[in-house]
């Protein structure tokens, strides 16, 4: 693999990882993180429909007509979705059911349509399907992250197993919307933090 | 009352933004001066109102199973279940809705559109809308039930984002650490409005 190939899918997990530093795909990252489990599913999930969209759309880029381009990459990216959902609700019936809406709503994932317009329409096929490998990989770290943070200080569980004992007193709050937003808030400053480049002059 | 009671819950209780997390992406993006969040707000607000019953009526009579028994019979219509489409064609709904309504507003209403015009194809993308929908299914509310929480779920929207931007604004003027800045404290401070919203819980007319 060539240095450039290895800057596509290596630069979103840090320094261009797409929730903390570009602000995309936050809905879901905060929504299916309560718990370890829906957080790794969804993660699967984005990743398989990011992979094909960018690999897709790339395929297409020359054909597609710029004045429709979005609802073009709309209806790519909703059959995708569509294929996930039924997969999950035959396979994984009781986690599709805690991310209710959530999978539906990968298609207005802003992290899908942002890469499918600033990358997968300029670039050749499988520099797109890297450039969502890397992407997705990025979005699943930040997810799993969050997600574990929450169920093990929100129930003292991780993957529904008790790991913290009797002495812990659940935490409610990190269960609830507030945990979630602080916990991302906190990573954003740990990274930036580690690298002070990232630092955002307001 | 059952009405005002949906427009109570979607509005305050159950926040699009601060206890969904729906619409996140513009909501902190668009969230740096009142007045585009104004804008905004006001699109969401629109947008939300009209697609949500538009969606309602689309689903309950196309997609549902025996939903098209008004074209078939009720007898043929039950074999037929269109509910795997419900995603693309509310989204197809959605983008073609901002179209005409961005459309419309530029021949009929160009003040508005001056105001509106730049965040109405934004929408188009916007979780919040695609979410009322979908919440609008699982939850099985009729047409007037869902054309208000649409407008409740809307002004929710509004409410956040403008109290965000609002609360930025004067956030120049205090010394955050340096890599906290932008991304980092509009987050914390998002916490902090969603630890104030869960005050509504329970509410119930």
């Amino acid at each position: 693999m060539n240095n450039e190939n290895k800057d596509v899918l290596l630069a979103p997990i840090h320094l261009k990882n797409p929730i903390t530093l570009y602000v995309l795909g936050i809905c879901s990252a905060l929504a299916v993180t309560s718990k370890l489990e829906p957080a790794f599913v969804m993660s699967g999930a984005l990743t398989f429909v990011l992979v094909s969209s960018n690999f897709i759309i790339s395929l297409l880029r020359n054909k597609i007509p710029g004045s429709i381009r979005v609802i073009t990459q709309l209806t790519i990216i909703a059959s995708l979705v569509i294929v996930t959902d039924q997969i999950l609700k035959a396979y994984l019936f009781d986690v599709s059911k805690q991310l209710s809406v959530f999978v539906g709503l990968i298609v207005t994932n802003c992290i899908v349509m942002g890469r499918a317009e600033a990358f997968a329409m300029g670039n050749p096929p499988v520099k797109s399907a890297l450039d969502g490998l890397g992407n997705s990989i990025g979005y699943a770290a930040i997810l799993i992250i969050v997600a574990f943070f929450r169920e093990l200080l929100g129930s003292g569980k991780l993957m529904d197993v008790q790991v913290l004992g009797d002495w812990y007193q659940p935490n409610g709050l990190m269960v609830m919307s507030p945990g979630a937003f602080f916990l991302i808030g906190l990573i954003i400053w740990a990274q930036r933090s580690f690298s002070q480049e990232l630092n955002e002059n307001e | 009352m059952e009405l005002i009671n949906i427009f109570i819950q979607s509005a305050f209780i159950e926040n699009m933004a601060l206890a969904f997390f729906l619409g996140m992406c513009s909501f902190l993006a668009v969230s740096k001066k009142v007045e585009t969040a104004v804008g905004l707000g006001a699109a969401v607000v629109f947008v939300l109102g009209i697609t949500t019953p538009l969606n309602n009526l689309i689903y309950e009579n196309l997609l549902r199973e025996g939903g098209l028994s008004w074209l078939l019979g009720a007898e043929k219509a039950v074999e037929i279940n269109l509910e795997f489409l419900t995603v693309i064609a509310f989204i197809a709904t959605i983008a073609a809705t901002v179209q005409i309504v961005e459309m419309a507003i530029d021949k009929f209403s160009p003040a508005l559109y001056g105001a509106l015009g730049v965040f109405l194809p934004l929408i188009a993308v916007n979780c919040a809308i695609l979410g009322g929908s979908l919440f609008m299914v699982q939850r099985e509310y009729d047409v007037a039930e869902s054309t208000v929480y649409g407008l409740g779920a809307g002004f929710g929207f509004m409410l956040a984002i403008v109290a965000l931007a609002a609360i930025r604004e004067k956030m120049k003027y205090s010394n955050v650490p340096a890599s906290l800045r932008g991304l980092g404290i509009t987050f914390i401070t998002t916490g902090l409005m969603a630890m104030g919203f869960i005050i509504f819980g329970g509410i119930k007319l």
